[in-house]
């Protein structure tokens, strides 16, 4: 299974994606730079994390118009699998292949931190390999991951299974006391209509290596093994 | 051009003797930028004039150093073909000034430093010195430096996985920023600040030049006075544009054509071209017209001085020009060659083609101006130091002294402060912050990093020999509780006015200590920063040396953390407890006092401690280790517990001391080291304290979900204390400041 990662000027997670799909899982993974205008043959667009442009202006806004992004769209349009993570959900959510928009923490201050997440969806290619319901642990780091979206919006995303993961306690309760950034209905993860395209604040990529404190988030990638190689 | 009249001499904080040393070294008078050079490169922030005799004394060398004191940053031989690069710096006077921009281009400037070694930098640390929260400047002091901090490291990539922070009254006119960072790079590819090559063409690549941070260097060279008028000398950070420096450089280093490069730091181009023509014995021509510039209408002297941040000085090779062009045009930064080395040791600048400075590059560097300033003990020193520890009453309750100890800011957990750092990123952290030190593997080997800062600044003032001890000592402690074996350090050496001979005393006695305790231990000096001038009102702040330290982790499995792990596990504490009260958190929180002779250092106990530790933690023996220090043994045992994964408290039976419980309880004996040993092992361990005739004692078991102390032979604990109640402490006595003030 071939992984692409885009580079924009500001992306910081960009070796940390290709490390996981690269080193530990030992798929054949390129970086892709973002003035490309075509993608290279790849089974999932990766979308990392970071301050593309340095969130000038606005997280994700500048991105959206890198050229690659183009490439990105016809490629989701296509059925190919894109992964947006952290600032990647932001772009991803500006260039409009996500629904809603992701806001300043209510805290008004960057969290970094382990939190719990509830599997709400293990109806696609991302999270198949999750149990339904499954509590999973994952770091946060974001000064803008508060996500909103207006009541018809979410209607939407509830009827149509669209919600991946939501912040839960450990022991899987969805509160208000559980959600770090203020997020609508404590959403860290959504997918589009067509389940192809994931946004989320966490990163799983962070989570792949036990010796960093656990290894959740590997599980994701290796949904997508399974779905692609089948 | 006209003559310079006394009263633009004046403008320049140059004494009269150093006026005409200018003056005899050109052969005539200078010029208004050849002086304003002159003043940037002579202030006390570039030539170390009045630190300079002192710091020479360092140990600088070992089989691990590669590159000591001198370069942009020290650089030692971590094994299998790697290299760590690292350097400590200040940034305390614009941190006052503009807390979020003093901060913010203190982190860009020290990861300038790293990563023009060649170096990939991989992880932050800071160390912070503020007033006491109960003040509302000294809350927007501390918010805004974190943010500054934070939203300068985030952007970059670089995980911030440490630090320390330290609340007194003397930081409230005179708050202390110092950031660390280290960096990795293959051996083979370090890169130097050197301008070699006579014919080569000097590139200025990043930013462009405007007139912020003009001045920077002579301000931080003086004491402070209102900060609103030194404004304008803070530069402001673009993390942006120094990310893609950042990977633009990265990848330059990967050609092979480039011959140096310097960032242009403190005193900006003025700096970065006569230390790199100093160290290639060479000379530089360049012409000013080639600069790029934000701003219209900037004199040269203003360009030379400028301290706009994000910006290179390389020497390229003859020919390669084109190449080094292509990459950061690739990153959308700036490019222009704006001169030539060349032969004469001079430090030729132009406009276009009239000459507005001709300076002998030496004249600027080893012919700058060197003190040898007078040290006298201050007449408070022997007062300060006396402690009838008789007049104290011992608390009524020795578990609200705890908690009271541990909701104290600076003992309290700074969670708060360090969820705004990315302290994740780059997926290298195996020990972040809140430990004894932070740990960082390195990709593709099964090695590790571990690192830490440290300093005292109540036992600097009260005895400052010990106190400059104990920083280097308990920094390879930390590192010790960590499984790292310690390598090497950089010192940031805050002090107040270098004028005062009673500063110079102190300066000079915590050096002193310093480099016994390095020589002790074969922990060289590799890099560092001094920072005089911390004043307000005439009042300088504590001596505070901070110690930065770097060790390495073989086997990164062997990695030790401080909570405890599992219950039913045997716990030690190795190393003597005595009566030391003076100078603790525990006198000057509980009873307002601070004063006292602070604890002393004993050289081969703590290297005794140190190496049995370290050896049991290599064998896999420790599931714990945990230094004993700020709040003595109760508080590390009450860290040890708040710590644990798996919320595991502890049942200790202490034997009845021959001296004062507080002092048994929270005085701050050195050299003590609090681990825990699964039963199957402890023989073993003791067995090895043993045989080096170590002081140690088994205090007790973990298990429960409370803290208990008791003395052998009674039934009462004299501290039983719930983890929730410490946890609730523990949380909020930093965070408690920032919420409650919002309301």
């Amino acid at each position: 299974m071939r992984f692409g990662v885009v580079v924009f000027p500001g992306s910081n997670c960009d070796h940390d994606c290709y490390d996981v799909t690269q080193r530990i899982l030992g798929e054949p993974t390129q970086l892709i730079w973002h003035r490309e205008t075509a993608l290279p043959e790849c089974d999932v667009v990766i979308v990392p994390g970071g301050f593309s442009y340095g969130d000038y202006l606005r997280a994700g806004a500048i991105a959206r118009f890198s050229p690659i992004m183009e490439a990105v769209r016809d490629f989701a349009e296509g059925g190919g699998y894109v992964i947006g993570i952290c600032n990647g959900f932001q772009i991803l959510v500006e260039a409009g292949l996500l629904p809603g928009v992701l806001l300043r923490n209510r805290t008004m201050k960057f969290i970094c931190k382990w939190t719990s997440l509830r599997v709400e969806s293990n109806e696609t290619a991302f999270t198949s390999d999750y149990r339904p319901k499954q509590v999973i642990s994952l770091p946060i780091a974001h000064y803008d991951g508060n996500y909103y979206i207006d009541p018809a919006g979410l209607e939407a995303l509830k009827a149509n299974n669209q919600i991946v993961f939501r912040y839960a306690s450990e022991t899987g309760v969805v509160d208000d006391a559980a959600n770090p950034n203020g997020s609508v209905e404590n959403i860290a993860g959504i997918c589009n209509e067509a389940r192809n395209v994931l946004g989320m604040m966490p990163h799983p990529e962070r989570a792949a290596d036990p010796i960093l404190g656990g290894a959740n988030g590997i599980t994701l990638f290796r949904s997508l093994l399974s779905t692609v190689n089948g | 051009m006209a003559e310079l009249t006394e009263a633009d001499i004046a403008k320049h904080p140059l004494t009269k003797a150093e006026y005409e040393k200018i003056c005899s070294l050109l052969n005539r008078k200078p010029n208004s930028c050849e002086l304003a050079i002159f003043s940037a490169m002579w202030s006390e922030h570039c030539s170390y004039k009045s630190s300079k005799v002192h710091l020479k004394r360092f140990p600088t060398e070992g089989p691990q150093v590669i590159e000591g004191p001198g370069e942009n940053a020290g650089v030692v031989d971590i094994g299998e073909g790697w290299v760590a690069v690292f350097k400590i710096e200040s940034h305390n006077h614009p941190s006052y000034i503009e807390p979020y921009q003093g901060a913010a281009t203190g982190v860009g400037g020290i990861l300038r430093d790293i990563f023009t070694m060649g170096a990939r930098p991989v992880a932050l640390l800071n160390s912070l010195r503020f007033g006491p929260l109960d003040q509302p400047r000294n809350r927007y002091l501390l918010e805004h430096v974190v943010e500054g901090i934070a939203g300068y490291g985030n952007c970059m990539g670089v995980p911030t996985v440490g630090g320390e922070i330290v609340f007194h009254d003397i930081y409230s006119r005179n708050p202390l920023v110092n950031v660390f960072c280290l960096g990795i790079a293959r051996k083979e590819e370090i890169y130097r600040g050197t301008a070699g090559g006579v014919g080569n063409p000097v590139i200025y690549v990043g930013s462009k030049t405007g007139r912020d941070g003009i001045h920077g260097a002579t301000m931080a060279s003086a004491e402070l006075t209102q900060s609103a008028e030194k404004r304008h000398t803070v530069q402001v950070g673009d993390p942006f544009t120094e990310k893609r420096l950042l990977e633009a450089c990265l990848e330059l280093f990967k050609t092979d054509a480039i011959v140096g490069i310097q960032d242009m730091g403190a005193a900006g181009l003025t700096s970065s071209s006569s230390e790199m023509a100093d160290r290639g014995k060479t000379g530089l021509d360049i012409d000013l017209l080639k600069i790029p510039r934000r701003e219209e209408g900037m004199i040269p002297e203003e360009i030379m001085i400028s301290e706009s941040q994000e910006r290179m000085l390389i020497v390229a090779k003859k020919g390669r020009e084109a190449e080094v062009e292509k990459i950061f045009l690739k990153w959308d930064l700036d490019f222009s060659v704006i001169g030539t080395v060349t032969d004469d040791q001079i430090l030729r600048v132009r406009e276009g083609d009239k000459v507005v400075a001709e300076i002998p590059v030496e004249a600027l560097t080893s012919e700058a101006p060197l003190l040898e300033r007078p040290i006298k003990e201050p007449q408070f020193q022997e007062m300060i130091q006396g402690l009838n520890v008789d007049t104290l009453q011992e608390p009524a309750s020795y578990s609200k002294a705890l908690l009271e100890l541990l909701a104290s800011p600076n003992l309290a957990s700074k969670e708060w402060v360090y969820q705004q750092y990315d302290h994740m990123v780059q997926t290298n952290t195996v020990v972040g912050p809140g430990a004894d030190a932070a740990v960082i593997r390195i990709k593709g080997t099964n090695r590790a990093l571990a690192m830490t800062v440290d300093g005292n600044s109540t036992y600097c003032l009260l005895n400052p020999y010990y106190g400059g001890a104990i920083a280097v000592a308990e920094a390879a402690r930390n590192l010790v509780c960590v499984g790292a074996k310690p390598l090497a350090l950089s010192d940031c050496l805050n002090f107040g006015s270098p004028e005062k001979p009673e500063t110079m005393w102190h300066f000079s006695a915590c050096i002193e200590g310093m480099i016994d305790a390095c020589t002790r231990f074969e922990i060289p000096v590799v890099s560092g920063n001094v920072s005089f001038y911390n004043e307000a009102l005439d009042m300088g702040i504590y001596p505070t040396p901070v110690v930065g330290m770097v060790g390495l982790i073989e086997s990164v499995e062997n990695t030790l953390s401080a909570g405890f792990k599992e219950a039913g596990e045997h716990i030690l504490l190795i190393g003597e407890t005595r009566e030391e009260l003076g100078g603790t958190a525990y006198l000057k929180t509980i009873h307002f006092q601070e004063r006292g002779y602070p604890p002393i250092l004993d050289f081969g106990k703590e290297q005794g401690v140190q190496s049995v530790v370290l050896a049991a933690a290599q064998s896999g023996l420790l599931t714990s280790a945990h230094d004993c220090a700020e709040g003595g043994l109760a508080v590390a045992l009450a860290e040890s517990c708040l710590l644990s994964p798996a919320q595991v408290g502890g049942m200790i039976s202490l034997h009845a001391p021959t001296f004062r419980m507080d002092g048994y309880l929270f005085g701050e004996s050195q050299s003590r080291i609090l681990v825990t040993v699964k039963e199957e092992h402890l023989a073993q361990v003791k067995n090895r304290i043993e045989e080096k005739s170590l002081p140690y004692r088994v205090l007790g078991l973990t298990g429960g979900e409370a803290l208990r102390i008791s003395i052998e032979g009674q039934n009462a604990a004299i501290i039983q204390v719930s983890i929730d109640a410490m946890r609730s402490a523990y949380t909020n006595g930093l965070k408690g400041f920032f919420e409650s003030s919002k309301k």
